[in-house]
């Protein structure tokens, strides 16, 4: 037994900031004073609050150490490991005049939060299978393939309102059911886990923290259709989550949870890894399915759906890993716990990854029906740095911009749709005053533009014709007739396209024109950008009240375009002007604005 | 997706091919070998040039096209050499909202080449990667296995300047 067990988080974003090197450090040093038979480190899955990372726990404490430095490795050491003094200094901080949290639960950014998904991420070691079977892991594995028949299992999955996490929203039961309706020498159970949406995160930390999870839900999958062999599709950009799922397969197989004959009941599942190489368009069944089995990975039409035709033309369910990570509390908890938590339509939880303009970035996990208001403010800590909240962006490439009118919108997935937005995977970029809707709307045109596969036309040439007209509107020759034509455009895309990743594009255009047309008229008809982004129609100048007559702006400019005497106001000639933001950087004065 | 193709000439040796050649025998009898394949020769070469597509093209027994197909669809395959210096800056929702483009301006005005290219020392070479999911730290870049997260712009050449050599 140990004393105390000091837990680091290993997730990507933590890592990303140095908490291999504080685990190293604070074995070392813990090694150095003798108290490695009584201090436990374990390296865990992401904690959610990436914002203040690196993050380290001290149990039975419970203290919160936030932005922990290897420096201050041997001072946790000393003071809270050996004299059990706790370091107040390194404590997470809620605000810097409120008092110091010690407790993870009390704190805004968790005490909203209710963690189905995540509920092991963070707590445990994702690389030992013993802890998660401490957490009643495999417990729902063991109940499905002794107690229940396949129907059972459906019946449940179908009864929980569970719906799918990837973005579309299907439910999950009634997918599971079709697969199962049809008969085959050869099923497959797939996992989407090429969570290509820039801005989100959650499926990674779920793999990262807690692999198990994912596992044994795809094995009670493949029970329930009657299938033998799992394939999980992972981006390639995460290692660490790809190491983890190795680990964790391995270990499955050891201890009999994996291969054949599971709790020597007969039943058989496997489940291989694939890795992929960087396409957006993979996220959507068909385009992945075809990925999987070696091709380029281009959608095709459904009818039939991969329940009848999938991988290698067999029945295939493909679900997302966030889905995955909740069959097994259903399983154990039963299907009326969980359509307890949520709205009428939209049941349980959803992970979001906060991101952007938004004081407390990270990872959570709220009801549905939880409004926007509360996971930005009470959760995120609204945004920082005294600027206002202008929109929050969901659903990536897919999605809109939400304005702060619908700010208490209960999130859910047919409420979202009906403000033009939607869940997507989960991503919720917080924007501010100084983000530009038609620049954020050009952003992910290019996106889509980039990530089209090039199979069907309105896609292909729809999307790319769309943002060329955002080019000419950001670079001040827009006409007023332009918007409609883009309005009429969005909507031909979207009738037309083949697969999500089309019929969806045109969302953040739309969202953006419905709700903030006043900036695109600004840069219409004034030829100005009002949140000072779009280059062609800035101009920077010289503030007479601030400027001393330095000449480092002159002397940094690289066409010459600033002009002026030592000690004297100097100018800048706008026609000579390429916009590169030297001089204002180097301005010690902040005489120098954009306009 | 563009593709941009390096016109750098091939250098391969044979214990590289010999490398390859092992892969593809590893592989050869797997439903769908074409990626795992293109990965693990993208490993061993660092990118994928016309003469390492030829070779997997015939060691598993396909027509070129095929894989040439598979290697221009995927962003993480690349058909221009690496630098010793390998930059990528996130430009995912959460960075560019942060001002990542500024990021990635800045570089390419320091080192005078664009996302996907290579400079013709062989030292740096730049793009511009999706989303790496450390959107708490944004905008991040990272050089090589080195994450640099919070940047601003000023802090770039600072940066840059310790991979000298």
């Amino acid at each position: 037994m140990f004393r105390s067990s000091v837990l680091v988080c290993g997730g990507t974003g933590c890592t990303s900031s140095n908490s291999e090197k504080i685990i190293e450090a604070l074995t070392a040093e813990i090694a150095k004073k003798g108290l490695d038979k009584e201090v436990n480190i374990v390296r865990t899955g992401c904690f959610g609050l990436c914002a203040e990372g690196p993050v380290v726990i001290v149990y039975p404490e419970g203290s919160f150490y936030s932005m922990v430095k290897v420096e201050d490795v041997s001072e946790i050491v000393e003071e809270h490991l050996i004299k059990g003094r706790i370091v107040q200094r390194l404590l997470y901080k809620e605000n810097a005049d409120a008092d110091t949290i010690t407790s993870l639960a009390k704190t805004n950014f968790y005490e909203k939060q209710k963690r189905i998904a995540l509920r092991n991420c963070g707590v445990i070691n994702p690389e030992v299978i013993d802890e998660y079977i401490a957490m009643d892991g495999y417990a729902a594995l063991g109940k499905v393939l002794t107690e229940m028949t396949p129907q059972q299992v459906i019946d449940e999955i179908k009864e929980s309102g569970l719906r799918g996490r990837g973005g579309g929203g299907f439910p999950t039961g009634v997918k599971w059911s079709l697969a199962a309706s049809n008969q085959a020498d050869q099923k497959y159970v797939c996992c989407n886990a090429d969570e290509g949406d820039p801005g989100a995160f959650m499926d990674r930390s779920v793999l990262e923290g807690d692999p198990h999870a994912v596992l044994e839900a795809m094995a009670i999958a493949g029970y329930a259709i009657g299938a033998s062999k799992g394939y999980i599709y992972i981006r390639a950009e995460y290692p660490i989550a790809v190491e983890r799922l190795k680990i964790a397969i391995e270990q499955a197989h050891n201890y009999g949870l994996l291969g054949d004959d599971i709790f020597g009941t007969g039943f058989n599942f496997d489940i291989n890894i694939r890795l992929g190489a960087g396409a957006f368009v993979c996220g959507e069944e068909t385009a992945l399915l075809t990925s999987i089995e070696g091709n380029r990975g281009e959608p095709r039409p459904r009818p039939p759906f991969p329940a009848v035709k999938g991988l290698f033309q067999k029945p295939t369910i493909l679900n997302n890993v966030e889905t995955y990570a909740n069959i097994p509390q259903i399983i154990l908890n039963g299907s009326s716990w969980f359509n307890s938590i949520g709205t009428e339509k939209s049941k349980g939880t959803k992970v979001f990854a906060l991101g952007g303009k938004i004081k407390n970035t990270g990872l959570v996990e709220v009801p549905m029906g939880t409004t926007l208001r509360e996971i930005v403010e009470d959760i995120g800590g609204g945004v920082p740095n005294g600027k206002k909240f202008k929109a929050a962006q969901t659903g990536g490439p897919s999605g809109g911009c939400i304005p702060a009118q619908h700010l208490d919108i209960p999130i859910d997935y047919d409420n979202l749709i009906s403000i033009g937005s939607m869940m997507g995977s989960g991503g919720l970029i917080v924007m501010d005053e100084t983000t530009c809707m038609v620049d954020i709307a050009k952003f992910f045109l290019e996106f889509t533009v980039d990530e089209s596969c090039g199979k069907c036309t309105p896609c292909r040439i729809g999307t790319k014709r769309l943002l060329e007209m955002l080019e000419k509107i950001t670079s001040g020759n827009g006409t007023m007739e332009d918007l409609d034509k883009m309005e009429d455009l969005c909507r031909y895309i979207k009738e037309n396209a083949l697969c999500g990743l089309g019929q969806t594009a045109p969302n953040p255009v739309l969202s953006t024109l419905n709700f903030f047309r006043d900036e695109y008229e600004a840069h219409v008809k004034d030829k100005k950008c009002p949140a000072g982004v779009c280059k062609s129609l800035l101009n920077y100048v010289i503030l007479t009240d601030k400027c001393t007559g330095c000449t480092a702006c002159a002397r940094v400019c690289p066409v010459n375009a600033i002009s002026g005497k030592v000690k004297e106001t100097h100018t800048i000639d706008s026609a000579k002007c390429i916009k590169c933001g030297a001089c204002m950087e180097k301005c010690r004065f902040g005489a120098i604005i954009k306009q | 997706m563009l593709k941009k193709i390096s016109t750098i000439p091939f250098s391969g040796t044979s214990e590289q091919e010999q490398m390859l050649k092992e892969v593809i025998k590893k592989h050869i009898d797997d439903p769908g070998a074409i990626m795992p394949v293109l990965q693990e020769a993208q490993e061993i070469y660092g990118y994928l040039p016309y003469e390492v597509q030829v070779m997997v093209a015939e060691g598993l027994n396909k027509p070129l096209e095929e894989i040439y197909g598979v290697a221009t669809f995927y962003s993480q395959f690349s058909l221009t050499p690496k630098g010793k210096y390998d930059i990528s800056v996130c430009l995912g929702t959460a960075c560019y909202v942060k001002g990542a483009g500024q990021i990635i301006d800045k570089i390419t005005q320091i080192i005078g080449i664009s996302a996907d290219e290579c400079t013709s020392d062989g030292k740096f070479s730049l793009n511009a990667c999706r989303c790496i999911g450390a959107c708490g730290l944004a905008p991040v870049m990272t050089i090589n296995d080195d994450v640099y997260g919070r940047l601003e712009p000023s802090q770039i050449p600072e940066i840059l300047a310790k991979y000298k050599d």
